[in-house]
C-alpha cells in the first residue's frame, strides 16, 4: 500500500544542511497497523509528513496504491489527502470556529457532498468516537480528549486509506488516552490502515509492528 | 478556481467565520465600508450639488422647466400675445411669466453730490419688467426681499434691488456693475432706459447668493419698464414656463417647435437655457469628487487588506491544516473574498439606507446653504450603484490577495508554525 525508497530528508539553515532521513526503507501493507517509536529527534514526525504528502522529500521514492508521489501535481496531493488520507496531530487541529459536527462534515463538504449529507455523515462518525453529544460544540467547549475524538472522527468519516496519526496521546490524561486508542484498536480490527508516530510503548503494543528510529534510520522493527 | 465545490465550501467557511467573529470586529469593518461607501457617494454629490444648487436657483428664479426668448436677429419675441394665448390653452404649464428685459443705468447720492467734476455713483444695470403678482406664483421673488417690501400691481415708480447694487450686501464689483452707496428700502434713484430717465424709490433689496440669476437685476413692474422702454407693443422678451410637476420638459418644449413657436422665438429647455460653463463647472466638481472618493476608496481597500492579512496571518496555523485535510487553497481564498464582500455588501446596504432614506430627502427639503448657492446632493442611483460595485470590487481584490499570500505558503510550514 504505502512504499517508501532510499528516502532522505534534509533542512537548509544557511549554509547549514541537516539531513533529518537519511535513507529510509519502509512499507506498509493494507490493513496493517504500524506504530513509529524513536527519541525526540530521531524523525518520526518527518517520516510521517512525508509518508502522508504533507511535505516533499529531498530524495527516494514514495509509491501510495501504486502511484508514485514525485509525479503528482500539487492539486493531485490535495485530493489524495482528501480522499485517501486521514489525519490525526497531537493539537488535534480542530478549526476554533467550526463545531464539532462542522469540523468533520467540512473534508466531505470538499468531497462533493451535500452539507446536509456531510452534517448526517459526520454526526454518525461522531457518535461513533463518542461525542454523539457534543455536535453542536465549538472546540472551545469541549476538553482535549473530547476534542481528539473529533479529530479521530474528522479523520475517519470519509473513510480513508490510511489514517496517520502524530503523537495523537501526547497532550491527553490517561482515561482520554486510553478512549482515544481503543478507538483506534476497533479501527484497526475493522480494516483500517494506521501508521501512527508515538512515544508511549504501551500503546505502541496495539499495533502489529512497530518501527523504530534513531538518527534518521530504522534500527529496530518488531512484529507482534 | 470558481469550482461549485469550492465555492460551497468558502462559502461554508465564511458564513461561520463571520458568525463566530468577534462583533466588534465586525462592526468596525462594515462601519469603515459605510465611512467609505458615503466619502465615495456623498462627498461627489455634495460637490455636484453645488451646482446643482447653482443650476436649480436658474431654474426656480428665472428659466422655469422651458424658456422662450428672441430670436438672435430680434430684440423681441415675435406675436408674443399670441404665444402666451396659446400657453395658456395648453395643460402642462403651472405658471408662466413674460418679462420685458432691458439694459441701463442707475444713479444714486445724487443730491449729495455737490462738486459736478466727481464722478456719479452710477452703474450699468439689468432691468426686468415683471407683473409681480405672476412672478411670485413663479419664482417666489417675495421670499428673498430682506429690506423693505416687494412690489404690488399697483406700484408707480417703485423697483426693486437684486444684493449685487447695494454695496453693504454686495460680492464685490463685478464688470459694469457698481455697487451704489447708502442705498435703503425708500431710498430714491434715478433709472434710465433708451435715454428715458426716471426717479424711482426702492421698494425692497433682495438677500440672494452671489450665482443667483436675481443678484445682479432690478425690478419693476412690467407697464413701467415697457414705458421707459418706449414700447408701444406688448411683445416682450422672454417668456418662462414653469412646468406642472411630473411635466417632461423636452416634450413640452417639442411641442412648442411642432405649434410653430419655434418659427418665431427660441424655445429652450431649462439645461439648454443655463448660462454656459455652468454644466462644465458641475462635471469638474465631479471629477473633484471622484478623485477625494478615490482616495477614500485606496484607504477602504488598504484597510480590508490589513484586516485580512492579519485574519490570515493569525489563522495560518489553521489554514495549514485545511490544506492538510485536503481543502484546496482556492476554496480558501473564496472564504476570504466572501468575508470582504460580506463588509462590502453590508457597509454599502447600510450607506444606501442612510443615503436615500436620510441624507438626500433632508438635504432636499433643507439645501445647505453655501454663498454660492443651496447645495443638495445629487446621487442618482445608477451613478451610486457603480460606486458600489466600485467599492465591492475593491474590496473583493484586497480581501484575495492577503488569503492568497497566505494560502501559498507551505502547508506543513503553516500547520508546524514554521518562517
Amino acid at each position: 500500500m504505502i512504499e517508501v525508497k532510499n528516502l532522505v530528508k534534509s533542512f537548509k539553515d544557511g549554509p547549514n544542511v541537516t539531513t533529518v532521513l537519511k535513507g529510509i526503507n519502509f512499507s506498509a501493507k493494507q490493513g496493517e497497523f504500524v506504530a513509529i517509536m524513536g527519541r525526540s529527534g530521531a524523525g518520526k514526525s518527518t517520516l510521517l509528513y512525508q509518508m502522508s504528502l504533507l511535505d516533499e522529500p529531498t530524495s527516494g521514492e514514495i509509491r501510495i496504491n501504486g502511484r508514485e508521489a514525485y509525479l503528482m501535481s500539487e492539486h493531485e496531493k490535495m485530493l489524495f489527502r482528501l480522499s485517501e488520507f486521514g489525519y490525526v496531530f497531537q493539537d488535534y487541529a480542530l478549526l476554533p470556529e467550526l463545531t464539532a459536527i462542522e469540523n468533520v462534515a467540512l473534508p466531505l463538504i470538499m468531497q462533493g457532498l451535500s452539507s446536509d449529507a456531510a452534517e448526517e455523515k459526520a454526526k454518525v462518525a461522531l457518535e461513533r468516537v463518542g461525542v454523539g453529544a457534543r455536535l453542536n460544540n465549538l472546540p472551545s467547549q469541549l476538553s482535549g480528549g473530547e476534542q481528539q475524538r473529533v479529530s479521530v472522527s474528522r479523520a475517519i468519516a470519509h473513510r480513508p486509506s490510511v489514517l496517520f496519526a502524530d503523537e495523537p496521546t501526547a497532550n491527553l490524561d490517561r482515561e482520554s488516552s486510553d478512549r482515544v486508542m481503543n478507538i483506534f484498536r476497533e479501527l484497526h480490527k475493522a480494516g483500517q490502515t494506521i501508521i501512527m508516530v508515538t512515544h508511549e510503548d504501551e500503546y505502541a503494543r496495539i499495533a502489529d509492528r512497530i518501527v523504530t528510529l534513531d538518527d534518521g534510520k530504522i534500527v529496530n522493527t518488531t512484529k507482534f | 478556481m470558481f469550482s461549485v465545490v469550492n465555492i460551497r465550501v468558502g462559502f461554508y467557511l465564511a458564513l461561520r467565520q463571520i458568525r463566530r467573529a468577534s462583533r466588534w470586529t465586525t462592526s468596525l469593518i462594515v462601519f469603515v465600508m459605510l465611512l467609505t461607501f458615503l466619502n465615495l457617494v456623498v462627498v461627489t454629490g455634495l460637490l455636484v450639488g453645488i451646482v446643482a444648487g447653482i443650476s436649480n436657483q436658474f431654474r426656480i428664479q428665472q428659466t422655469g422647466d422651458v424658456m422662450i426668448t428672441a430670436l438672435d436677429t430680434k430684440d423681441y419675441i415675435e406675436n408674443s400675445p399670441q404665444i402666451l394665448s396659446f400657453l395658456k390653452t395648453l395643460p402642462q404649464p403651472q405658471v408662466i411669466s413674460a418679462r420685458y428685459r432691458t439694459s441701463g443705468t442707475v444713479e444714486a447720492n445724487y443730491y449729495s453730490r455737490v462738486d459736478l467734476n466727481e464722478k456719479p455713483n452710477e452703474t450699468g444695470a439689468s432691468i426686468v419688467g415683471i407683473d409681480p403678482i405672476v412672478e411670485n406664483n413663479f419664482s417666489n421673488l417675495s421670499k428673498y426681499v430682506k429690506e423693505g417690501h416687494y412690489l404690488s400691481e399697483t406700484d408707480y415708480d417703485t423697483v426693486l434691488l437684486g444684493p449685487q447694487f447695494v454695496d453693504r450686501y454686495s460680492f464685490g464689483e463685478q464688470p459694469g456693475l457698481t455697487p451704489l452707496k447708502n442705498i435703503y428700502s425708500g431710498t430714491k434713484i434715478r433709472l434710465t432706459i433708451n435715454g428715458n430717465t426716471r426717479e424711482v424709490i426702492v421698494k425692497g433689496i433682495l438677500d440672494v447668493p452671489a450665482n443667483s440669476p436675481l443678484a445682479a437685476r432690478i425690478f419693476m413692474p412690467i407697464s413701467e419698464v415697457r414705458q421707459l422702454m418706449g414700447k408701444t407693443d406688448y411683445a416682450v422678451n422672454e417668456i418662462a414656463v414653469l412646468l406642472k410637476p411630473g411635466t417632461d420638459g423636452v416634450a413640452f418644449r417639442d411641442l412648442l417647435n411642432r405649434s410653430g413657436i419655434g418659427e418665431k422665438a427660441k424655445v429652450q429647455t431649462f439645461e439648454e437655457g443655463i448660462p454656459n460653463g455652468v454644466a462644465e463647472v458641475q462635471d469638474t466638481f465631479a471629477m473633484i469628487g471622484n478623485a477625494i472618493g478615490s482616495i477614500g476608496l485606496v484607504v477602504a481597500a488598504i484597510t480590508i487588506f490589513i484586516v485580512i492579512f492579519i485574519n490570515a496571518i493569525t489563522r495560518r496555523k489553521f489554514i495549514g491544516i485545511l490544506k492538510g485535510i485536503g481543502i484546496s487553497g482556492e476554496a480558501i481564498e473564496i472564504s476570504y473574498v466572501f468575508q470582504s464582500l460580506f463588509y462590502a455588501a453590508i457597509g454599502s446596504a447600510l450607506g444606501m439606507g442612510i443615503l436615500y432614506g436620510f441624507l438626500v430627502p433632508y438635504v432636499s427639503a433643507n439645501p445647505i446653504s453655501l454663498p454660492i448657492s443651496e447645495a443638495i446632493i445629487v446621487a442618482p442611483l445608477d451613478g451610486t450603484m457603480i460606486r458600489v460595485g466600485l467599492i465591492i470590487l475593491t474590496t473583493i481584490i484586497a480581501g484575495y490577495l492577503p488569503s492568497r499570500m497566505i494560502v501559498r505558503k507551505n502547508t506543513l510550514d503553516s500547520i508546524l508554525g514554521r518562517n
